[in-house]
């Protein structure tokens, strides 16, 4: 069994590095608390409770940073009588 | 009611985040909710522990100042799902930490979760003696090694006397990890042994996980050793320390006992 994985396993190392590069880059990158990603969340959400009032238990943010792209996903559940601007 | 664990040692280095994702990550196996929460702000790693760098938006300071949800900021393991992570922030220092915000928070995972894990930072500061605060139960993972023995004697201390439960009068469950064994050197009398450590310390032995190259492996991938290979030594040891966890009564498995070559080849336990 030890000998069955021994052989089939490939280097970990390499997925080590690549992850450091990617996280660091990001990090680097940051000033302060505020890199690209998170500004455009909270703009993002400023800007959509211009318009309506949103409630924080129906928001989910997802994020997925990679090394050429990152995503930035937003989900806003909008209620039926959601249109009415914030108080 | 959830059970609140703190993994904690004084010194660091000695596989407090390794052993929180690994023990987080075998409890949620077993389909208990459990939930872990890196203390160590500013230096943050149990989300690179845990593969989960990437996705990180919120994090336990945003909560506490009441910037997000603690839904928002609860990450769902990938591999497991009833296993999240709430990741310590990056950027602010340890004073953004206030005992009411992180009463709040404990209190509300308690509430959601089988197992609350907190992940202490490595001193006896703030960030530390926060973690603690609110435990039913103490890790306290220690390396066969002077120092760490005596950091931990230190952090036995604290446990006793500035955590929520010792201020009420009653006891902090105590569990030793010993980590990074090495049974070669114990033998051959290069290391502190179990009983030197556990007659030290005077608290019952959780486990020990032997020094090992999966704990490195695990951790270059991003998985906690128990989901990245379950039948490696360290892990067996980690699932070992779960079931005791839970309250069975089982012999501890001392690394070392002697194999004949072919039996290291082909022997599936290696600890």
């Amino acid at each position: 069994m030890n000998l069955f994985r021994f052989f089939s396993r490939g280097q970990s190392a390499p997925a080590a590095r690549e992850r450091l590069q990617v996280l660091l880059a990001h990090e680097r990158a940051a000033t302060g608390d505020s890199d690209l990603v998170n500004k455009l969340r909270d703009e993002i959400l400023k800007a959509i409770s211009k318009h309506m009032q949103i409630d924080d238990e129906k928001v989910s943010i997802k994020m997925e940073r990679g090394a050429q792209v990152s995503t930035l996903a937003v989900d806003i559940e909008i209620p039926f009588n959601g249109n009415k601007k914030a108080a | 009611m959830g059970k609140v664990i703190v993994v904690t040692s004084g010194k660091g280095g000695v596989g407090k985040t390794t052993s929180s994702a690994a023990l987080g990550a075998a409890l949620a196996q077993n389909g208990e909710r459990v939930v872990v929460v890196d203390f160590d702000v500013g230096l943050r790693n149990l989300d690179l522990v845990m593969g989960a760098e990437r996705r990180v938006v919120y994090d336990l300071v945003n909560v506490i100042q009441g910037e997000a949800k603690l839904t928002q900021a609860l990450i769902r393991d990938k591999r497991v799902e009833t296993l999240y992570l709430l990741p310590a922030s990056q950027t602010r220092d340890k004073d953004n930490l206030t005992p009411e915000g992180v009463e709040q928070v404990i209190t509300a995972l308690k509430n959601a979760f089988d197992w609350v894990i907190c992940d202490s930072p490595a001193g006896i500061e703030r960030g530390a003696t926060l973690a603690m605060r609110h435990a039913d139960v103490a890790i306290v993972v220690t390396n066969p090694e002077v120092s760490s023995v005596r950091d931990s004697d230190r952090i036995i201390g604290l446990l006793d006397s500035k955590t929520l439960k010792a201020e009420n009068g009653e006891r902090v469950e105590k569990h030793l990890l010993l980590t990074r064994y090495d049974a070669a050197r114990a033998e051959r009398g290069d290391m502190l042994k179990v009983d030197d450590v556990l007659e030290i310390l005077s608290i019952p032995l959780l486990g020990i996980i032997p020094e090992s190259m999966d704990v490195l492996r695990a951790s270059n991938v991003g998985a906690p050793v128990t989901l990245a290979d379950g039948r490696c030594a360290p892990s067996l040891a980690y699932f070992e320390a779960t079931r005791r966890l839970k309250g069975e009564t089982l012999p501890v498995t001392i690394p070392g006992d002697k194999r004949s070559f072919l039996g290291k080849i082909f022997g599936r336990k290696a600890a």
